[in-house]
């Protein structure tokens, strides 16, 4: 039994910026970012009285001309051919409802999935009829932005093998600004594990599997049981990912991969602990500095 | 209770964890999250203290007020309790959303403190008059595992409140008029360290657990909570959920609780005494740390 209360005065957070770096400046709504003249508003500003603000919380991003306020915590802002990781919330008229932290849900058509048999047709009404059996309420798919409709609201698609129905394995939400864009987002880590980094923030955690799915991964397995070892590595994955996106660190394989490594010392449930997140963001960020100088 | 839902393989994942005694987050099957305490962290209330587990921040706060006691108990003073779920925790508390939660909440805590909390205490003239505590519960965030959570921020507010001391008293006739002392330090502390604080046990398969996540509580069968005293003794016990249980497992499960009950009266008691020691030129963090 492992019980710890601990004071909120002994608690020490550190920020982690470089000791170098100049921190970055900071722009509240209403804030005056620049004057208006010879510059372009872009998206987080409006004009009053002759000079730029700022209508979220963020910081300032100049394209040439073009000036551009990106918030600091915000909601999923869709891209065509992001990946992203999303909830079934409701089947409607040919279509699954899904939630990916967006303002809106987005929705996978019935016609951008593969049917099991990797079959390619119309789809009829008996496959209408029968779209609960593939993808029900409350599943988890993996799949990729398709286009963006007028009211910002994202159309998905898994017509491809790597995305499908997500089985055994773990779910964590960080902001979705965390998420390093990057060529790929599915990871199969040295440790025997596989995650991937939906550019919505969430993150999908399993075991990685030898053989070799079927070909939609529509399927269910449950009476597999993930061993210990997998099991242990798949905690600490998640643990070290929480402790770098409390302090507010970007994510992708390297970070993780360091962090994974700078955690060693540490046993799973430690992991949890304030103390041991710090050291591991700082040795982490310390070690990304080294690695890009 | 939450938005959150799980599919299967989420479940069949924290079932078969639990089986193996290695939980999501790396946890056994009877550790706590860590906990994070502050007291005395509202300057215009008798008592306060904010607790953070995980996910989880509560702010509890005891108000003191002259009472007459009721006419049967002439020598007894008067608690209440009374929660608050805020719509800031999740959406479902929107509106009267949270208003079940908190009902059993405060009905469960007022259960579990009567047996325990002396209330001659807090009598001032025998008949005429007694002091009032009402202890507000603000639940600000919710990350699982709830009534553990608000015992603990009760049982710390109430160790932080103090009386304010009486120093006179003048007879008019039958009324009697109380002089409280102008001096907001003079005042004497409400002792109440053997209060007990609650512990959920959640059934998931065939073991139960210990600081259910909201995960977990999903996943479970159902949930034992028991109101454990420093010294072990059990004052009160409710189930939540749809799940039943075996008259076997449950004696299992409130034996367990009572331990746990204990190292966490236990925990608590150190950091309380910690916090008091620590007392001079202290600072005030609140939520921006």
């Amino acid at each position: 039994m492992n019980i710890s209360i601990s004071l909120a005065s002994k608690k020490t957070r550190h920020g982690i910026l470089k000791p170098t770096s100049n921190p970055p400046v900071i722009f509240t709504p209403g804030e005056k970012i620049r004057d208006e003249a010879g510059f372009m508003r872009g998206h987080g500003t409006y004009v009053s009285a002759g000079s730029l603000k700022a209508t979220v919380a963020g910081v300032e991003q100049n394209i040439n001309r073009l000036v551009t306020v990106s918030p600091l915590r915000c909601r999923y802002n869709g891209e065509i051919g992001d990946v992203v990781i999303g909830r079934i919330t409701e089947l409607v008229h040919k279509r699954w409802k899904v939630d990916l932290n967006a303002r809106l849900d987005a929705v996978l058509l019935l016609t951008s999935i593969q049917l099991p048999g990797g079959e390619l047709r119309r789809r009829g009404m008996e496959d209408e009829q029968s779209m609960r059996n593939y993808l029900s309420e409350g599943d988890l798919i993996s799949a990729e932005v398709h286009s963006i409709f007028a009211d910002g609201s994202l159309s998905l698609h898994m017509r491809s093998l790597k995305y499908g129905k997500l089985g055994q394995g773990v779910l964590i939400k960080v902001q979705s600004s965390l998420i390093k864009r990057s060529k790929n987002h599915f990871h199969n880590l040295t440790v025997g594990i596989s995650i991937i980094l939906g550019n919505n923030g969430y993150i999908w955690i399993e075991p990685t599997s030898n053989d070799n799915k079927d070909l939609v991964g529509l399927e269910d397995e449950f009476e597999q049981v993930v061993d210990i070892g997998d099991r242990q590595t798949i905690s600490r994955v998640r643990n070290v990912i929480l402790a770098l996106s409390y302090y507010k660190m970007l994510i992708y394989d390297t970070s993780i991969q360091f962090a994974l490594e700078e955690s060693k010392k540490y046993t799973v449930s430690d992991l949890l602990t304030a103390e041991a997140c710090y050291d591991i963001a700082n040795l982490t960020r310390h070690r990304l500095q080294i690695m890009d100088e | 209770m939450s938005l959150v839902s799980l599919n299967e393989g989420e479940k069949v994942y924290i079932i078969h964890g639990v089986e193996e005694n290695f939980r999501c987050d790396g946890r056994s099957r009877q550790d706590y999250r860590p906990l994070e305490l502050e007291m005395d962290i509202v300057s215009n209330a008798n008592g306060s203290a904010r607790l953070r587990l995980a996910n989880s921040d509560i702010l509890v706060c005891v108000k003191v007020e002259i009472d007459t006691p009721l006419p049967e108990t002439p020598n007894d003073g008067k608690i209440e309790y009374f929660v608050d779920c805020s719509a800031n925790a999740t959406p479902t508390f929107e509106g009267r959303g949270g208003e079940q939660l908190a009902a059993e909440l405060s009905r469960f805590l007022s259960l579990a403190h009567c047996p325990v909390f002396n209330l001659s205490k807090l009598c001032i003239v025998s008949g005429q008059s007694c002091w009032k505590l009402f202890v507000d519960v603000l639940i600000l965030e919710c990350g699982g595992n709830l009534f553990d959570a608000v015992s603990l921020a009760a049982k710390a507010a109430l160790c932080n409140t103090s009386l304010p001391n009486i120093v006179g008293t003048y007879e008019d006739g039958k009324n009697i008029d109380l002089q409280i002392s102008d001096d907001p330090f003079d005042t004497k502390p409400l002792d109440a360290r053997d209060l007990p604080v609650l512990v959920s046990l959640c059934k998931i398969g065939n073991n139960y657990v210990a600081d259910p996540t909201i995960e977990e509580e999903i996943c479970g069968a159902g949930c034992i909570v028991i109101s454990v005293t420093p010294k072990g003794k059990v004052s009160a016990v409710l189930k939540k959920g749809a799940g039943s249980f075996m008259p076997d497992t449950l004696n299992e499960i409130i034996m367990s609780g009572s331990q746990i009950g204990v190292l966490l009266n236990k925990a608590l008691e150190e950091t309380i005494t910690k916090d008091m020691s620590s007392n001079v030129c202290k600072q005030r963090f609140g939520f921006l740390k």
